[in-house]
């Protein structure tokens, strides 16, 4: 195939970008020369891929991620590697080895996470598009803080397959860009069935977004304005609510008593996950090697420490103690019991409405440095983990700002309706332009 | 509420060296959060196995994947076409 050559050589200032590709190379297709970012946790071959540790500093991807392969295929320019929060273990990016993004909107707050620096590299204006992933909100968190669109697609709509997991129960790959139309042009191009995932369904997305949204019943759970959520938030959003309303949604208060334990179920699954998962960073195969005069177990430990940041260390430890014996029942199972519930909630309100809408995110952006404990960092994610517990899809849209700071409508809808979804992000979106 | 020892005794189960320096504040975060997630201790129900699955193994016949020199690219430490690792005893 021919190819062509895009130059890039944007003005990062934000710190969007770990690794940038100066000449990147591109072909004909749907997304033809269209530079495109992607999260640094996302294999692209020849274009070393660290997660944002230094466990995987000069690691270089023998091969791409199913998506990159798509993007690709459409012609694309894969511009560079986008900063996170290492391994996606963070709500800030803050937890990247190699520094914090900051956010375009207000370099002295950050950009949220996981997949920071994708968000940020779009609201900067640097890259129409972006992949990120979302493992309990990494995609919409971020899309809110920086006033981008972010989806989390249905689990099992795009492949994971060079995606380095982090928990695979929870996470997917999914498409942010500064507008619906492109985020769902983005979706359309890595969507599809991937025989490498063995968890991908074949359900490729095709679609073109329609405002209109007459007679689309929209749920509101009285717990995505409960606690911990600035009142100032919700007023932005209630107002996007009432948008649609006036567009012909009907609007409609239901309950998702759930929610009161899915951000400790998110915690414990996802966190022993991690404990399995992480365990192949070992120094052997990539990354630094181990002291091959040592013994297996104070080489591997020395390696681990040097290599993963604290909260990678914490994730690892907290899933490690989740499953350990004697605990396993108390937490682990307990929260497998709650992901149970979550899911059931879902089905019943989804009998009853077409999607549901709430805040992204309790609050706007934090400071840099505001959330210096990991609890509180852990609780701003309860708008989002639901969707991941459930693995129902999930858009972020901006729905206007408070002080200057960008605010996220969040959608959610049924399993494979991500057409329902990008339609009232679209309706939304259409109908508050000035 | 975990002690110091058992935190040691976890980082030891997971290979995750801790420093003595760190131990007081891994332990005090853990069990911080540790006392949110009791309240799943509240949670009805039973685990949920997720939506009915099925087996999609694929028959066993060879097909395509990396080359050996690309699967060794990465590794620093090889020998005759084999990764090197520390020993085990």
């Amino acid at each position: 195939m021919e190819k062509e050559i895009l130059s890039f050589h944007p003005d990062d200032r934000f710190h969007a970008f770990l690794t940038t590709v100066p000449e990147a190379p591109f072909s004909r297709g749907r997304l033809s020369g269209i530079p495109v970012a992607v999260k640094d946790n996302i294999s692209t071959a020849g274009i070393e891929t660290t997660c944002a540790s230094r466990i995987l500093k000069g690691y270089i991807p023998p091969y791409d991620a199913t998506v990159v392969g798509l993007l690709r295929k459409e012609g694309a320019a894969i511009v560079g590697k986008t900063n996170l929060d290492e391994f996606g273990m963070g709500t800030t990016t803050e937890n990247s080895a190699f520094g914090p993004t900051l956010n375009p909107a207000d370099p002295s707050r950050v950009p949220g996470g996981s997949s920071g620096g994708s968000a940020a590299a779009i609201a900067a204006g640097m890259v129409p598009m972006a992949l990120g992933t979302d493992t309990g909100g990494s995609i919409r968190c971020p899309a809110a803080f920086c006033g981008i669109v972010g989806l989390k697609p249905t689990y099992g709509r795009v492949s994971r397959y060079g995606l380095i997991a982090y928990a695979n129960s929870l996470e997917q790959i999914g498409p942010m860009a500064g507008t619906v139309t492109d985020t769902n042009l983005l979706m359309e191009v890595i969507s599809g069935y991937d025989p490498r995932d063995s968890t991908s369904v074949d359900r490729p997305y095709r679609h073109t977004p329609t405002p209109e949204i007459r007679g689309v019943r929209i749920g509101v759970p009285e717990e995505f304005f409960g606690e911990g959520v600035d009142p100032r938030v919700a007023s932005v959003v209630w107002e996007a609510i009432s948008l649609l309303e006036r567009k012909g949604a009907e609007v409609i208060t239901c309950r998702m008593p759930s929610m009161a334990y899915a951000l400790a179920a998110y915690y414990v699954t996802c966190t022993s996950e991690a404990s399995s998962n992480l365990a192949r960073f070992d120094g052997i195969r990539y990354g630094t090697p181990p002291d091959t005069k040592k013994t297996w177990h104070e080489s591997f430990q020395e390696r681990r420490r040097q290599g993963f940041g604290e909260e990678v260390r914490r994730r690892i430890l907290l899933g490690t103690f989740a499953l350990s014996s004697g605990y396993y029942g108390k937490y682990y199972a307990k929260a497998q019991a709650a992901r149970g519930n979550v899911r059931a909630d879902y089905e019943r309100l989804f009998s009853e409405v077409d999607v549901l809408a709430g805040p992204t995110m309790p609050t706007v952006a934090f400071r840099l440095g505001e959330k210096s404990d990991p609890l509180s960092m852990y609780l701003s994610d309860i708008l989002t983990v639901p969707a991941n517990l459930a693995g129902v899809p999930a858009v972020s849209v901006p729905c206007g700002t408070l002080d200057g700071l960008p605010v996220g409508l969040q959608i959610t809808g049924r399993w494979f309706e991500e057409e329902q979804v990008m339609d009232v992000a679209y309706a939304y979106e259409q109908g508050a332009k000035p | 509420m975990v002690s110091e020892n058992d935190v040691e005794h976890i980082a030891e189960l997971a290979d995750i060296a801790i420093e003595r320096d760190e131990l007081e504040g891994f332990t005090t975060r853990f069990n911080e959060i540790l006392e949110y997630f009791d309240l799943l201790d509240q949670v009805q129900g039973e685990a949920s196995t997720g939506p009915e699955t099925c087996n999609i193994l694929r028959g066993d016949e060879v097909e395509p994947s990396l080359p050996q020199d690309s699967v060794l690219a990465n590794a620093r430490e090889k020998e005759e076409g084999f990764f090197k690792a520390p020993r085990v005893m």
